[in-house]
Parts: structure tokens; sequence; C-alpha cells
């Protein structure tokens, strides 16, 4: 395929340039962990009960098999965090003497193939005294209920509450109350691949290298080496090509910590390949939330108090480095999403549970509470006879800088603009006429609207309010150019789908006029790169991105000097475009290679004033910024079968200036899809034994091409004045919006029967359980 | 488990003598015995379409098939598709219209295509919708999948 092109004059920056990551994957020359051949192979076995004491483990003779006890010396998984009322607790590397979850790793096994391994895990023989297990987040906290961790004794791992001065009489002196109750039920973030790892130790230098799909390459490398008490330079950390995260790898996972131990203590090479039932078991979950909220308005439908109670179910253990405070105190922190209220309470506890433990999943709390707040602005619609449409209108939130309840500020947006367009294209009242003359026939057809907040992009000061031991944010990256004048940016985010490579590269090819295919993109590799967080919370183009920005002004203003003293002129009249650095005006131009090659191999032409060569290190921690959407879906349900069919999926969205739309539109679009399973299909689900009932993609269902809409999408531009591209993130708006809008375009179907499901996912099997506990009665 | 059997492997064209246990999956042989790491697990249970690739010219979940079973056959992975360096049409689809994110799904998508373009070029926008339901992708929502393989089946029935 041909190098792209632009004209004179014109950037790269806001054009859909195809992606360089594509040609090897498509020809089956991606990379992927498990791609890689190791000595010895792992088997892990794991606890088929949610909680019980080991009483023992009996390996068969001749297998290498490890256990806790051969894990003397090796801390436990304890992240830190300093507010809230959080308790520490600890998770072992492999069960020690305890379980508490089904899946939880309690031996590994190490053979020279899978499959022996396989073998001689299923003679491992554990004998655990089962006890009690606890898999609901209100059944854990109800008086009584026995401790999952003797440190936590009511399983309030985390409990935060807020409450804004005079929030009583705001509440009491509103002229409406409205109430909601929300469950979102627990996902599993199903990236197509799930986690693996190979440990391979190098006997000359004595270091290990741990290849993994990771999204956080360098909080492996700190984690793994703290808690191995080992040197952090004695370990490499590798993420190559990556299949999906989502969250999901974002996380210590305690299995690599053992590979790394069993390759030093083998002086070999060990990999581990989790398999599906593996990875829908006891790889992070995430969701499973309780949300109650009081709205309190004013005479004319205006908001003037919330108040929220989020019960969360963390699982059994608080995951490395974001804590299991994560998805509690993000509800805590985004209520009231993008309306306007002054008056605010919330209470927000994470709830310790003989689960899989959770960790923070594309969109993080933002989905539960926008779907809870978007389900009170509708059910308060109903209440004060409005279209959804303009109570919406009455409380979003219009002049910026806005300063919310909790002290989050917004920068420049478009909440109602975005309502305005997505509202627009869907025609609300010829849909008002096509569902009257539906239901006349028996046909239930909903629309439902979600407008949200997606805050994006935030540094150190967002993270440090939260008290975290570990406290993410800022992005490093090192750009050089070589004496050829090709381009090297090593950056310490890890993507694994977003497509960086590329977009990072249109960044700086504007900046230095040089063309995105002389730039290369280097991720993933502890070895290569500079510390940085890695790829999450959709903050890669924003910080890594900003960064590069920051890096690449500073390479232009070198090669600004450097031209100027060839072509005796001065630096700032100086242009750089097109390959070139020209004396402004004139036809005077240097190549861009030839620069570089003047600034190491002629350095003696500019002694004592421009040092030779040209690397660079920017480094980048912006307080956050706040992209915003609206989500529109049309639906039909199915009243005799609870079925419910997407007609129209439309999402108006500002995310600031759009580097790449077509990748923006794929994240978009990726997200929604997410959100949609997250609506209808998706839910882990746990007996009251604590037993796991979905161990298969074909008892936890994600959308298939069947299930999906085509999505319509607007866009916005509004530069972000908080980031120095202009640009927000994106990354988890598509699955922010998409349950809310679906949820209540179901409600608004089935409003003639006076029922309100609250509950996500909306399976047929509930929204036929609602439609008969009104005895299906149509007015 | 240890008796083995001596099998050929056809794959791309090349045939690979092998020594595999029955109970050895064919994805499993593709990937470790012959090298091919193209092909991609994903469940193992035969849901998710990842390790998709042709045997005899049908799309098959190679993790529900016994390496054995291939004994003889013409099978046919994603690294068969690019013609030297140059992307084939439904690759180059792919690229054009953002069909992959992180590419895990892709090489199981791009043969179950290659597999029913081949049997029904002819086959409309509704039904390629269904097929594609086959497999599952976690990143694009599907849509970009969609298109891309509906450009592609038209400007093959274009030559």
């Amino acid at each position: 395929m041909s190098a792209p092109t632009k004209g004179s004059g014109m950037t790269w920056v806001g054009r859909s340039i195809r992606r360089v990551e594509d040609p090897a994957l498509l020809r089956g020359r991606g990379r992927f962990t498990a791609d890689f051949k190791a000595a010895h192979r792992v088997r892990f076995v794991r606890s088929p009960v949610a909680a019980g004491r080991i009483e023992k483990i009996v390996i068969p003779d001749g297998a290498t098999v490890i256990t806790a006890s051969d894990l003397n010396g090796v801390k436990p998984i304890a992240p830190a965090l300093h507010k809230f009322g959080y308790v520490q607790v600890e998770q072992p590397i492999l069960a020690n003497g305890v379980v508490r979850f089904v899946g939880e790793p309690v031996a590994a096994v190490v053979a020279a193939s899978e499959a022996q391994a396989e073998d001689v895990a299923d003679l491992v023989a554990v004998e655990i005294a089962e006890t009690a297990a606890i898999a609901d987040a209100r059944t854990a906290f109800a008086l009584g209920a026995r401790p999952v961790h003797a440190a936590a004794p009511r399983n309030i791992a985390v409990e935060a509450k807020v409450e804004t001065p005079g929030f009583a009489a705001a509440q009491q002196g509103a002229a409406r109350q409205v109430a909601v109750e929300i469950r979102s039920r627990r996902q599993n973030a199903a990236p197509l691949e799930g986690r693996a790892g190979l440990a391979a130790y190098d006997a000359v230098s004595g270091r290990v290298t741990l290849t993994c799909a990771t999204q956080m390459p360098h909080l492996m490398r700190t984690a793994i080496a703290d808690l191995l008490g080992m040197p952090e330079s004695d370990l490499r950390v590798v993420a190559p090509d990556v299949g999906g995260g989502f969250g999901q790898k974002m996380s210590l996972v305690a299995e690599y910590v053992v590979l790394v131990w069993l390759a030093r203590k083998l002086q070999s090479s060990v990999a581990w390949t989790e398999d599906r039932r593996e990875n829908l078991i006891a790889a992070f979950h995430g969701r499973d939330q309780y949300l109650r909220l009081q709205g309190s308005f004013d005479g004319v439908g205006k908001l003037v108090a919330l108040s929220a109670e989020v019960t969360a179910n963390v699982g059994a253990y608080s995951c490395y480095p974001t804590t299991c405070a994560v998805e509690p105190l993000m509800a805590m922190a985004e209520f009231p999403g993008p309306y306007d209220v002054r008056a605010y309470s919330c209470i927000a506890r994470g709830v310790l549970t003989n689960t899989c433990p959770m960790a923070p999943y594309r969109g993080v709390s933002r989905p539960s509470i926008t779907l809870a707040l978007e389900r009170l602005m509708d059910i308060a619609a109903a209440e004060f006879s409005l279209e959804p449409l303009e109570i919406r209108r009455r409380n979003l939130i219009e002049k910026f800088p806005y300063t919310s309840a909790t002290g989050l500020k917004f920068d420049e947006g478009s909440y109602r603009q975005t309502l305005d367009m997505a509202v627009g294209a869907l025609d609300v009242p010829a849909f008002r006429r096509r569902q009257r003359e539906a239901r006349g026939q028996g046909r239930y057809l909903g629309l439902g609207l979600a407008t949200f907040s997606e805050r994006t992009g935030y540094g150190t000061p967002a993270f440090a309010a939260r008290g975290m031991g570990v406290t993410p944010g800022w992005e490093t990256v090192e750009l050089s150019m070589d004496p050829s004048g090709f381009v090297e940016l090593r950056i310490g985010a890890s993507p694994h789908g977003q497509g960086l490579r590329t977009t990072l590269a249109q960044i700086v090819a504007d900046e230095i006029g040089v063309p995105p295919e002389r730039i290369k993109v280097v991720h993933g590799d502890t070895d290569r790169t500079p510390y940085g967080w890695g790829t999450f919370a959709s903050r890669s183009l924003v910080i890594g991105g900003g960064a590069s920005l920051l890096a690449a002004r500073k390479v232009r203003a070198k090669l600004q000097r450097i031209a100027g003293r060839l072509l005796e002129a001065a630096a700032d009249d100086i242009v750089i475009e097109d390959g070139v650095a020209r004396i402004a005006g004139t036809d005077r131009a240097l190549a861009i290679e030839e620069l570089a090659r003047a600034s190491y191999h002629q350095a003696h032409l500019f002694k004592g004033d421009i040092d030779p060569g040209i690397s660079e290190t920017a480094t980048y921690d912006p307080a956050g910024t706040f992209s915003n959407a609206c989500h529109a879906a049309i639906v039909e349900v199915d009243c005799e079968t609870g079925r419910v069919g997407i007609e129209r999926f439309i999402v108006a969205e500002d995310a600031g200036r759009l580097v790449n739309p077509m990748i923006v539109d794929g994240q978009i679009v990726g997200g929604v899809a997410q959100g949609i399973g997250n609506a209808l299909l998706e839910e882990i689900i746990y007996d009251e034994t604590g037993n796991i009932l979905t161990a298969t993609l074909a008892d936890f269902l994600t959308p298939t091409s069947r299930e999906m809409p085509p999505v319509e999408i607007l866009h916005m531009e509004t530069s972000s004045p908080e980031t120095v591209t202009g640009s927000k993130g994106l990354g988890e708006g598509g699955a922010i919006g998409a349950p809310a809008a679906v949820l209540n375009a179901i409600n608004d179907a089935l409003s003639p029967f006076g029922v309100s499901i609250n509950e996500i996912p909306a399976t047929p099997q509930r929204i036929r359980a609602a439609l008969r506990s009104v005895g299906e009665r149509r007015p | 488990m240890s008796d083995r059997t001596d099998i050929t492997l056809s794959i791309n064209g090349h045939d690979h003598a092998i020594s595999v246990e029955p109970r050895r999956t064919l994805v499993d042989a593709i990937r470790e015995d012959c090298g091919q790491t193209g092909t991609h697990i994903g469940c193992e249970h035969g849901v998710c379409g990842a390790c998709t690739v042709l045997v005899d010219g049908a799309p098959v979940r190679s993790c529900l098939m016994f390496a054995v079973q291939a004994q003889g056959k013409i099978i046919r992975t994603v690294e068969s598709l690019a013609n030297g360096e140059e992307l084939n049409t439904l690759q180059r689809a792919f690229m054009e219209h953002h069909g992959l994110q992180c590419g895990f799904c892709t090489p199981g998508f791009l043969m179950l295509v290659t597999g029913v373009l081949e049997r029904d070029p002819n086959i409309s926008d509704e039904e390629l919708v269904d097929v594609l339901s086959s497999n599952l992708c976690r990143c694009t929502g599907y849509q970009n999948i969609v298109k891309a393989v509906r450009a592609a089946a038209a400007e093959m029935r274009r030559r």
C-alpha cells in the first residue's frame, strides 16, 4: 500500500490516514505473547470452591508443582490507599491456607508442554474444608455476615462520603422528589486474547524478561520486582502485540509473579497462556453495582439536590495499582455527571465478597452512574410530563469552565449541542407518531437518550485526590532523529489496538516536517522506553500525545537553530514543513535530513552553541479534560419473547480536536458494542454458594454482528484549553452512554405497561418477568 | 496419552511432517508443531472463531478438530492470503475500512470470509452479517468489518 500523502500547507492531524499497525496483523505476522516459545509450560491449579481452608495439597510423584509454601519471602499483593477508611487486604501470590473465590490460583504445575502440565494439574489433589461463601455485596455487608478477610470485619474495603454544605435544606426544600434504584450486573471485559505471560531467564546478565499481555509494562516491572525483592533493573517487561485489554490487563496479575519467580528458580523460560475458562472465572471482572439515587427537583424540573448511594462488589481482593476503591471513588467523584446541581450527597462503598476480584473495566463506574442519572432524568421527565429531551436541556451545564459540586473543573464542552444534534438526527415528533401507530399494531418501539461527560486524560492531580499509594498520571516520551533523518518516538504508554503508532506519528509529523512513515513509535518494552503508566482511562492520546507534541516542539526548535546557522538566518525566520527547513518567504532551504546529518557529523560547526545530535525528552501531566456525548437509541421490544432489537443508534460526541477521525469512530463503535453487551447480554453469574455459572463464551454472551445496529456518529470538535493538543480522550465513552440509552429506550417502549426496568442486562428473562409482574396489562 | 502418530499436514502449500498425540487439536498443531502462529486461539470451545482456518476450502474451527483428522486435507491459514509483500483484496479492505483494532480476531475473520466468498461470491449483504456473526470481535463493534467485507466482495465480483 502506498504511503499516505498530504497537500502542502495541510496538517497530518485531523486526517484519517490508514494505520501502520495493520499490515503485519493482517498477514498473521502479529506477535502475541502465546506466539513465543518457552522451555516449560505452566498450568495453575485453581480453587474449585468460593471459600474454605486448604487442608492438604497432594502432589503426584515426580511432578514439579509449587505452592504458597515454596514462595517464602514473596510479598502478597496489597496496594495502598490512604483515605476513605480503606482497609488494606492481602492477596497471596498463591492461596496460602485460605481460598476466597472460585478460580483463585492454589498451585503452579511446571511441565514440558501445556498438555503435560494439564495432565499433572488434574492429578494435584487440593483438599479444602469449605466454608459458607458470600457472593452478593448487600449480603456481604449486612450485620453478622462472615468476613472474607479478618482485616475487614464488615467486609467494607472502602467507604467514602461527601455532602455539600446546606444539602439537607436544599433537598427538603425541593418541590418534587424522584428516586430510582439501579442494578448493574457483573461483566468480564473478555478481550479475545486472554492473559498470557512468558518469563525467560538470561544466564549471561542474570536478568529476566517477562513478555506478557499487559496495558502497563512499567507498573508490572515495578510491582513484580517489589514483591520478589529483586532489583527492578534485573527485570524487563515486554508487551508485544496485545489482543485487547479494556482495563482487564492493567492490573498486576499474580500468575505473572509466579512466572518470574519460576524463571529465576529454574534459570530457564516458563510460559502460561490462560484458557477462556480461566479468563472468565479468574481474570478481573467489572461493574456489579447497586445504586440508589434521589433527585430533588424544583417546580419546573430543575434538579436542585442529588443524593446517591453506591454499593460496589469488589470481589475477594484489591487490585494493584488502582486498588478496589477505584469503582466507588469514581462514582462518588463523577456524580452528578453533566448536570448542574450544587447540593450533592453521596456514600460510596466497596464491599468484599467471595468472587473474582474487580478491576477497572472500560468506563469505570461511569456506565453505572450514567445509567442511574439517565434513568432518574427519564422518570422525572415523566412526572413533569416533559419530553426526556426537555428535562435534560433544563439541567445540562452550559457555562464553562464549570466547577462541579465535587470540585471537578469542566473545560469547554458542548453538552446541550450534542444533545440537540442527536435529537435532531432522530426527528422526535415523527418518531412519536410512528411509536403511537406501532402500539396500535401491538408493536412496542422506544426512544432512549443518554447524555454524559467522560473525564479523560487526567494526570497526577486527579489521581492524587484518591490518596493512592501509587499515583499515576504523567507521561514521558523520548524523540530522536538519527543522522539519516529517520525519527523514533519512544513512549511509556502501551497501546493494544488504539492505533497510537499511527496517531502519535501524525502529531509529531506536523511539528518536525517529516511524513509519518518516517516516524517510528516504539512502545511496550521497558528496556526501550521511558518509564510511563501505560494505556488506560482514555489517557494515551491526550497525555502521551501531549508529551509527544512538546518533545516535537523541542526538536523543531533545534532544527530551526541548526538551519539558521547553516543558512545564516535567525532561527525564528526558519519555517519547518514538508521535509525542508526554509527561510520564510525565500526559496533558500535545506532538507531535514541534511540538518540531521550535520547535527551529528558536522557538530564542530555549532560548537559551544548547539549540542550534537537530535534527541529530546518531554513530560506532560495535565489536570484533565472532559469529553461529552449524547447517545440516542431506538429499540423495538418483542413483548412475547422479551427480545430487544436496536433499530438505530446515534452518537453525537465531542472529544475536542480529532487526530485521526477513522480511529476515533472505531473507538466509539467498539465502545458502543460493549455498552450494548452491558445493556442486553453480558452477565457473569454466581450462584448463592459463590460458584460461577458463566465459564464459556456460550454462557457469557458478547454481541455479534447480528446484535449490533449501525452506529451513526456525529462530531463536534470543541478544542480543550486544558490540553496542549486541544484533544480530549474518548476510548471509554461508547461504553459509558450506550447502556443508559438502551435501557431508557426499553422503558419508553414499555411505558404503556407501567413497568420500570432498572437492572442490566435487560435480558429477555428480565423483560418477561417485568411484564408478567404487571399481568401484561396494557392501558 | 503419549502415543504419537506421524502425520503430514499440508498448510499453505507446504507439507509439515509432524508427530502428534491423537488428542492434539489442529490449531495447536498448526501453531506449535508447524510454527504458523498467525492463527490464534480465543476460546477453545468453538465459540469465538479466532482459530478459523480453511480445510479443503471450508471454514473450520481449528480448536474443534484434531490434527490427525486433517491428514491429507488442504489447510489454508492467514499466512496464505498475501501475495508476497502485497496484501490481497480482502486484507486491503480491512485496512481501508479500519476493520481491525488489536488484530487478535482478524485472522479468523479473514479466513471465514475467504471461505465464504469463494463458495458464494454473490452472497447478499444481509447474509454476510449472519455469516460474520459466526466469529467474535471485542474491539470494533463489527461495523467496519461488515463494511470491509462488503467492499471486498464487491471488488472481487467486479473482476
